[in-house]
């Protein structure tokens, strides 16, 4: 470890007990909790009658699979001194049941693996629209807090955990548990001592497994732990490869990764260590039983007692027998994710909303006025430290409000209260004297949108992200709210215009055009109440200074909160908001606050003169 | 900034899957004895397995045939010699396993990142991390499972088929031929199977990674998606492509059934024909009765082995497509190296562009044509210049992270391509725009392990950048940050680059838009304190606000690919209507600049 043992730093306790319990799962064996077996059920039952037929099926496979070492000692005890003595009908007999079951059982195998196939696609289907759409519905604090990574790989990796189960060979597993089971009852038909025999060697497969299910538990869940490190490490030198090279981190990075990679290798390397003690060991066992049962097999039947027949049947059937035990070995690794990820799952989807649609929704004329109002509104992240003590703020309809302030004084807050992204902890938010908890969430969305500083863009066409505002806009109606916000020119030189595809998160546009399409689509939705913060930050001066103007227009009769740290942004305000600690320090027009002097805003505007030219 | 595809194998005819994998033999070498137990361990056990049914067919022709007791005990004692030895053995190869595999891989991995690390930034724009990541990670694990299991089971099972085989044969001739002949169809149907289910496995990958971006752009753009009320427009989008996923996976179960039913059926067909052939062989004397227990049981044993080498050999194939991916990229030799007759570094820090050209790979046209400019020792020089004008790509060849491709930079005097780079990089650092921090401690995230740092440096820096904010962190300057730790703001985060780059005291400064994302009273408090540094230092910084351009002594302007012009920031408000134009906020006639500025 050397001198690169302490580069990590030291994560809070609190932090590091939420990373665990959200992203591990230190208890985790085979066994899911309560939270984990309700999901399960529910994910199962509409299927519950398909299940039993396809365990029906896995029967009948299993009972054909059975037949062929009885037949066979049918075969060695009665058709062959038949056949030594002229007759084969038997044997002929022997054949055909033979054959009949070889077919049979590849033909139910191959019914069994579809129809539990296509129930194993549908549970994950399921789980995935459900799972996708709880995440949608979920609270914007709640994702906030959650972060996106553990929401996206909830979503897949975990979800793809499943489906790795099911491609490992789930259903083998079953029907080699089946199998032995089934295994069991023959065995104790054709002969109880010699069945006594290799059940009772099921007693050290059980100690050897209460040896190893807890230390492989442990072992694979820190070899998960020392991947997940391992890829941060390569993700974050991979995108921040500047950063290494101009700082000549090469080497230093080499030993942390060094130190990462041997840690991933000494934990592979304990998962393997006690499958080789497992497996091996389940199959010792198996080894020794049969031996036992040949020892004393063949003595009853050298001494008369057993038919040669039963004693070649019992070891044929022997082979199959312990196989689930060894697989389990092979399986736990799987087996474990998978309960650890659907744990995961769970423990997600039993999340409430915390900002719940309306359950009895108030009628909102359409179009809406836009009148806001906040009254005695209180709003903490975290019950010490209150962003808004206790704020009053009527924003009558068509007024355009700039809010300024120092960063943490509290203006996205409103702008997000107001958007009801978040609800407040006391005290109401109006719009048009309804409570936004009470306006059902399809029209208060049509009613007021908010346009934030990151712009984001889905991959597909530039204009399917602005029809993203309105869905049912035209092509027209499009390239109209792109012309209003001087968007259209740098669009109609793209490629292929309108229909260019931005690429991943709009991969192919710079900043400020993401910024400038973010605008279209919010105009295209033609709110009542709009919302920007920061919306303009990474615009050049001239794009900016171009935005401005069509602001003028298109916020002339709609409502509007603008959230600038740029004082240019705020000239273009019918009244100035100054906060600090969640209070409002000075309220009215700019020119009013300059004039005043002596105020916030007004040296705030005089030092921002004094930067331009 | 160039976005395009990472070059893919197989324009030209690919390396055998052989010579391949047998370029991984530099990584196996250091491991060759335990490979070797690996091999020994795992034949041995095969074959002991095998030698079981023997014992029991003789157990059955002895002592039974005879009601001979007593030499049933030394036949049971030979057996469980067997199968104590099969345990052993099969004990002995996992360890072994352990051991090679995971060494080979591990060292891979390490010589794949550090050679990752070197490659040049042109290099790691035209790949996408994932692609890297999947490298360092999928395709690895994928060559560990071929060195663990395939490379040995090969030989193995190779072996243990013709041996049992050979046993077959030597117990009865013709049944023995039956077997053979079965072998084909089952080996072809393996095959066949193998090569239809990768293609269905493809597709459902693919799919799955659909899925994944559009679950990423829900959880990334939830913001936008809950300002719009598009919760149900986007689960329709949602369960498109799930439903696709689905059919996919579905076609894969497909094949997957079909191929069960024959791995099912044939060798039980087979075994219903020797079956009936040995009963008959046994009644006319030509096979004993214990002859024909053995066969059947040695049957039994050959049912595997031969599914397996079906298996292996698309194990196989995976392996080597993994390794001519991994393969692809050690090939790739850095470009941006040190010199081969290095000029030891002058302490001189004049900076000077002479004629530099500069053109992305791939890139149609040069984003630089041929930059003049001298930044004069101690000099602060701003760069100023329209969205995708090149600043970022002038500033990035300093410290040679890009090289020119026509002209030359020039620091002291000395072309920056004849500096030994650990020198040219001590003396040259950067602040960049995009401020990336790694999971680590804030003092590691400002050292970034670079030696001769003391506190006292550090304490300094952060002051310079204002960023005494670290102090109020749980743990001050030992908190861990980034991704895995504490989040920071866009400000905050630009700081503490700004920070690392003053950090050490180096002879250039290069930054890159510093102030961007800071609040206006942040940004005139690191102002005052980043004049200090400045004083000293030879500096590029480029810039956006006027406040920025304020830091600086004089003002390049990029337009073109050129300079336009250079000056102090009041001469160019006066004579270069361009210059006006992007940094006055005065309002003026709109003028179209929304230039497009496409990214290649």
């Amino acid at each position: 470890m050397s001198d690169t043992a302490t580069w990590q730093g030291r994560l809070t306790p609190e932090a590091e007990d939420e990373a665990r319990s959200q992203d591990s799962t230190r208890s985790g064996g085979i066994v899911l909790r309560a939270d984990g077996r309700q999901l399960l059920r529910e994910l199962i039952s509409p299927y519950r009658r398909r299940i039993l037929g396809v365990l029906a099926i896995a029967l009948a496979q299993v009972a054909a699979t059975m037949a062929p070492p009885w037949l066979v000692g049918v075969a060695i005890d009665s058709s062959l001194p038949d056949a030594a003595h002229g007759s084969y009908g038997s044997l002929v007999g022997v054949g055909v049941a033979l054959l009949t079951s070889a077919l049979l059982s590849g033909w139910l195998r191959s019914v069994f693996v579809l129809r539990s196939g296509v129930i194993g696609q549908n549970i994950l289907f399921d789980l995935r629209r459900r799972g996708f759409d709880h995440m949608q519905a979920l609270s914007v604090s709640f994702h906030e807090r959650f972060t996106s990574g553990r929401v996206i790989s909830r979503l897949t990796s975990d979800v793809d955990t499943l489906t790795e189960l099911l491609d490992s060979g789930l259903d083998g597993l079953l029907t080699a548990v089946f199998n032995s089971a089934a295994i069991a009852v023959v065995l104790l038909v054709l002969d109880l001592p010699l069945a006594a025999i290799a059940l009772g060697s099921l007693v050290p497969v059980w100690l050897l497994y209460r040896w190893f299910a807890p230390r492989a538990a442990a072992a694979f869940t820190r070899t998960r732990e020392s991947v997940a490190t391992l890829i941060v490490s390569i993700v974050e030198t991979l995108n921040g490869i500047r950063a290494v090279q101009a700082f000549r981190r090469e080497k230093r990075n080499d030993a942390i990764f060094a130190d990462l990679n041997d840690g991933y290798r000494d934990a592979n390397h304990k998962t393997f260590l006690l499958q080789a003690w497992f497996i091996p060991g389940t199959a010792l066992i198996g080894n020794i039983a049969t031996v036992a049962v040949l020892l004393v097999g063949g003595y009853r039947v050298a001494t008369g007692g057993l038919e040669l027949g039963v004693l070649t049947s019992f070891l044929l059937y022997l082979r199959q027998f312990y196989d689930p035990m060894e697989d389990v070995g092979y399986f736990y690794n799987s087996l474990q994710s998978a309960t650890a990820a659907l744990q995961k799952i769970a423990t997600v989807l039993a999340e409430d909303p915390e900002v719940a649609e309306a359950t009895d929704p108030a009628p909102l004329a359409h179009p809406a006025r836009g009148h806001v109002e906040l009254r005695k509104v209180h709003f903490a992240y975290r019950a010490d430290r209150p962003v808004l003590p206790e704020l009053d703020l009527e924003i009558p309809a068509g007024q355009t409000v700039a809010l300024v302030g120092a960063t943490g004084a509290g203006k996205t807050t409103i702008a997000k209260l107001i958007s009801r992204f978040y609800d407040p902890t006391a005290g109401t938010v109006a719009l048009d004297g309804a409570d936004l908890r009470d306006i059902a969430d399809e029209d208060l969305r049509r009613a007021v949108v908010m346009i934030t500083q990151d712009g984001f863009l889905f991959s597909g066409s530039v204009a399917d992200n602005i029809g993203f505002g309105n869905l049912d806009a035209t092509r027209e109606e499009i390239v109209a709210a792109a012309a209003a916000v001087g968007a259209h020119e740098f669009i109609s030189a793209l490629p292929e215009g309108y229909d260019t595809d931005v690429r991943k998160r709009g991969g192919r546009l710079s900043a400020g055009q993401r910024q400038l399409v973010a605008f279209a689509r919010a105009f295209l939705a033609d709110p009542a109440v709009l919302i920007l913060d920061e919306a303009t930050s990474s615009l050049d001066v001239p794009t900016e200074r171009a935005v401005q103007r069509a602001l003028r227009t298109v916020l002339a009769h709609r409502t509007a909160l603008i959230i600038a740290h740029r004082l240019s942004t705020v000239e273009i305000a019918d009244r100035v908001l100054v906060l600090a600690d969640g209070r409002i320090v000075e309220d009215g027009p700019p020119s009013a606050l300059v004039a005043a002097g002596d105020g916030h805003f007004a040296s705030l505007h005089a030092s921002w003169r004094d930067s331009l030219v | 900034m160039i976005v395009t595809t990472p070059p893919h194998a197989g324009v030209e005819e690919a390396p055998s899957a052989f010579s391949t994998l047998w370029r991984l033999r530099t990584w196996a070498r250091p491991h060759r004895r335990a490979m070797i137990v690996m091999l020994a361990t795992a034949t041995g056990a095969m074959l002991a397995q095998s030698f079981v049914p023997i014992v029991v067919g003789k157990v059955v022709d002895g002592p039974i045939r005879h009601h001979d007791t007593t030499g049933l005990w030394a036949l049971c004692g030979l057996a469980l010699l067997f199968g104590v030895a099969e345990s052993a053995l099969f004990f002995a190869r996992r360890r072994a396993m352990a051991r090679a595999a995971l060494g080979v891989e591990t060292d891979l991995r390490r010589d794949l990142f550090a050679h990752l690390q070197r490659l040049p930034v042109s290099f790691h724009d035209r790949w996408p991390s994932g692609q890297l990541l999947s490298r360092l990670t999928t395709d690895l694990s994928t060559l560990r499972r071929f060195i663990g299991m395939a490379a040995v089971f090969l030989v193995a099972c190779t072996a243990t088929i013709a041996v049992v085989l050979g046993l077959l044969i030597s117990i009865q001739p013709w049944l023995g031929l039956v077997v053979l002949v079965s072998m084909v169809p089952l080996l072809i149907g393996t095959r066949r199977f193998e090569l239809r289910y990768s293609q269905d496995a493809r597709r459902a990958q693919d799919l799955t990674g659909d899925l994944a971006t559009s679950v990423e752009e829900s959880a990334l753009g939830i913001r936008v998606v809950k300002a719009f009320g598009r919760r149900r427009h986007m689960l329709d989008a949602f369960t498109a492509d799930a439903t696709r996923l689905r059919a996919a996976e579905l076609t894969k179960i497909r094949t997957l059934g079909r191929f069960w039913a024959l791995l099912e059926a044939l060798p039980q067909v087979v075994l219903a024909l020797i079956t009936a052939g040995g009963v008959y062989a046994a009644a006319h004397h030509t096979i004993s009765i214990g002859g024909l227990v053995a066969f059947l049981a040695l049957y039994l044993q050959l049912v595997w082995p031969i599914i397996m080498l079906g298996w292996l050999l698309a194990l196989t194939q995976e392996a080597a497509s993994a390794s001519r991916r991994i393969f692809e990229v050690l090939d790739t030799a850095p470009s941006i190296v040190d010199p081969p007759a290095p000029v030891p570094a002058e302490s001189g820090t004049t900076l000077v562009f002479e004629g530099v050209r500069f053109r992305y790979p791939d890139a149609d046209s040069e984003v630089l044509r041929g930059i003049d400019l001298e930044i004069r020792a101690g000099e602060t020089m701003a760069l100023v210049g329209a969205v995708g004008s090149g600043k970022t790509t002038l500033t990035a060849l300093v410290p040679r992270l890009y090289d020119v491709t026509g002209g030359r930079v020039l620091l002291g005097g000395v072309d920056v391509r004849d500096l030994p780079l650990d020198q040219l990089r001590h003396a040259v650092t950067t602040a960049f725009e995009e401020a990336t921090l790694f999971s680590a401690s804030v003092h590691e995230n400002l050292t970034l392990g670079r030696a001769g740092i003391d506190d006292a440096d550090v304490r300094e820096a952060i002051e310079v950048a204002q960023a005494e904010f670290v102090y109020d962190l749980p743990y001050g300057i030992d908190t861990r940050i980034g991704e895995q730790g504490l989040s920071l703001s866009g400000g905050q985060r630009q700081r503490l680059a700004l920070a690392r780059a003053v950090l050490g005291r180096p002879r250039v400064l290069v930054l890159d838009d510093p102030l961007s994302a800071l609040d206006v009273h942040t940004e005139a408090q690191v102002e005052q304190a980043l004049r200090r540094v400045l004083a000293t230092t030879t500096a590029l910084v480029v810039a956006h606000r006027p406040s920025t351009v304020l830091l600086a002594d004089r003002v390049a302007l990029l337009d073109e690919g050129r300079i336009a012009a250079v000056g102090t920031h009041a001469e160019l408000l006066a004579r270069v209507p361009g210059y006006r134009t992007l940094l006055s906020q005065a309002a003026e006639p709109l003028q179209p600049t929304a230039r497009a500025q496409v990214r290649a």
